[in-house]
């Protein structure tokens, strides 16, 4: 029970660590880039007097490190301070972007995994059938080619020529702010408004560049599948199974699939992250109003507060999703627990 | 049940073209005992695989006649093969530790055999497999039941496989170098084990080894496999009126306590044992 308390503790303690380093290293980043914040807020033709009166409301004269420290001091009272684009708080602003990126990330990696995982194993299975091959070379395609350009490919073929899918953001014009926001999700506050047209503009917005993200990350899936089920496959274990007398499918997915599982959890759970940090390009081409792309505009507009705050809710969920697999691997694999 | 294998060859695919592992083996076997001894390479694990089509993918078969109990292997459908595999003969690899899924407990896996084969429900399987385990002589079934195969010593890990591969009462079992990776102590006591319950139940046992003192004394008859062949084949307690020279070979290698050698022997290789 104590050796338990203990690795909890632990498991804390160098969490507690790693978010400390995410804050000191995009804070420092954040101040030492040769931008002087003043001029995003005030434009560079303000006078002198009024430039060095903000400096000091800010708090932007005081040196670095008490800078720091302030900074800190805040984070801990759940303050992001403001940011200077929306003059928002930088929290009202997250809250806002975020559930876009959660929702086109959550779709992506739904459809990524329940194709890529089957594929992963077919294409292992068949080791050097035509199967393969074809996977190989499909799987190829989505992870070679740059994600911006399979981001436009997209919108030329499904909504310039083809014209099946609408073009880009979240929602018609027509839709827009028509539903009272429940959970920030269009797919489901729509439902939830019971407003059906809505809701079927919300999917068709969501499904091209979930398509592409799916596509990506399901390249990546596959192919890591295949990669340890190849591996689990050549396990004596295999053959003990299959003496056994045991069904293929019972040995391929009882057995093998079994066996890397907790691997292939570790694998979803950074893909997902990824996704979920702001599929920064992606958003950008279908101009997806998430994270990434809040992100993206706050950065080229020297709006430190936002990317501070938006990096370390990214941060927290790579370390979130780690704790999870982590979890996940002491659940599924009695070696480690 | 009678095993017989008739001009059985094996062979892979190589860059220098096909390449032979095994190159006419025959051998008959019925409810007895049948060492196979040879070197790493000489064919003995293929053969035996062979019987229950478990060689890998790459590997081309042919033979005169390889029959199990009448049943055609090189002809038969996987759904054929299912019903030999288990049911009617078991393979019993190396290494429990590599031979046993990590992720299953070993009462798990026994009862998932014994399921396989004689359907019930998984309260019975899982009570069959501890009665199992309690005949392969572990003291406390219940628990290693419940081990998981990290948990239990190799010659622990050698009983669950034994156990489940007896689940289904097979008529076979194919031991490949069953004692190899375990601790001198343990192996006798293993080999013992599979003697006894092999003989109380009538069964036939290949039993793989390179260890050839050894497998004349758990065995009716010792097979002496080389490049592929059998280059000889005689009753255990014959083994003295060997004719081979790879078979006398061997025996002259081997260090005895009764007659010290001051200098062993070593296996000088006629090229023409290839032919």
């Amino acid at each position: 029970m104590n050796g338990r308390n203990g690795r909890l503790a632990g498991t804390a303690a160098s969490l507690l660590l790693t978010l400390f380093g995410l804050v000191f290293v995009t804070f420092f980043i954040g101040r030492v880039m040769p931008i002087d914040p003043l001029i995003a807020i005030l434009g560079d033709h303000a006078p002198e007097d009024v430039m060095a009166r903000t400096r000091v409301e800010l708090g932007l004269d005081q040196p670095l490190v008490v800078q720091f420290g302030l900074y800190v001091w805040r984070l801990l009272h759940g303050d992001l301070g403001r940011s200077v684009m929306s003059s928002n708080l930088v929290t009202q602003d997250i809250a806002r972007y975020f559930p876009a990126t959660i929702e086109l990330a959550t779709v992506a990696i739904i459809v990524a995994t329940l194709i890529g995982v089957p594929l992963g194993v077919l294409a292992a299975v068949r080791q050097g059938s035509v199967i393969d091959k074809v996977i190989r070379v499909v799987c190829l395609a989505g992870h070679s080619i740059p994600i911006f350009l399979l981001a436009l490919l997209s919108l030329l073929i499904f909504y310039a020529t083809l014209d099946w899918a609408p073009g880009t953001g979240r929602a018609d014009v027509a839709f827009e702010g028509m539903n009272p926001v429940v959970t920030g999700f269009l797919t489901i506050d729509t439902a939830w408004a019971g407003d059906w047209d809505a809701f079927y503009d919300a999917w068709a917005h969501l499904a091209q560049p979930a398509g592409v993200l799916a596509y990506f990350s399901m390249a990546f899936i596959a192919r890591m599948t295949r990669a340890f089920m190849l591996d689990a496959l050549a396990g004596e274990y295999i053959i003990t199974a299959r003496a056994k007398g045991l069904s293929a499918l019972r040995v391929i997915w009882r057995h093998a699939f079994g066996n890397i599982a907790v691997r292939l959890i570790t694998v979803l759970a950074l893909t997902y992250a990824g996704l979920l940090e702001g599929a920064v390009v992606t958003e950008t081409v279908f101009s997806w109003p998430g994270l990434g792309q809040y992100l993206t505009v706050s950065l080229l507009n020297a709006d430190m507060n936002a990317v501070l705050g938006a990096t370390l809710v990214v941060g927290l969920i790579y370390m979130a999703l780690n704790l999870f697999a982590d979890a996940a691997y002491k659940m599924f694999d009695p070696r480690v627990r | 049940m009678k095993v017989e294998i008739a001009n059985l060859t094996i062979s892979f695919p190589s860059p220098q073209g096909m390449s032979q592992a095994v190159r006419g083996v025959s051998m008959t076997l019925g409810a007895e005992k049948l060492g196979i001894v040879g070197e790493s390479g000489s064919g003995k694990s293929l053969t035996a695989r062979a019987l229950l089509r478990l060689l890998p993918p790459a590997a081309v078969v042919t033979a005169d006649r390889l029959q199990f109990d009448g049943i055609d292997i090189l002809k038969a459908s996987e759904r054929d093969m299912r019903a030999i595999r288990g049911k009617r003969a078991g393979l019993i690899l190396q290494d429990p530790k590599y031979a046993l899924n990590p992720i299953m407990t070993a009462g798990a896996q026994i009862a998932e055999a014994w399921r396989n084969q004689k359907k019930g429900s998984a309260k019975e399987a899982m009570q069959a497999a501890i009665d199992l385990l309690a005949q392969v002589q572990i003291r406390d079934p219940k628990r290693v039941a419940a081990a998981y195969p990290h948990e239990l010593s190799g010659g622990m890990g050698q009983r669950v496989m034994i156990a489940m591969m007896l689940a289904p009462d097979p008529e076979l079992l194919i031991a490949d170098e069953p004692t190899s990776a375990l601790d001198a102590s343990v192996q006798a006591e293993i080999l013992r084990l599979m003697e006894d319950l092999v003989s109380r139940r009538g069964m036939g046992l290949i039993l793989i080894s390179h260890d050839l003192p050894l497998v004349s004394h758990f065995c009716d008859r010792v097979a002496v496999m080389y490049a592929g062949r059998v280059v000889e084949e005689l009753a255990a307690g014959e083994l003295v009126r060997a004719q081979h020279a790879y078979t006398r070979g061997l025996l002259d290698c081997l260090p005895t306590l009764s007659h010290p050698k001051g200098r062993l022997a070593v296996m000088s290789r006629d090229p023409a044992w290839l032919a």
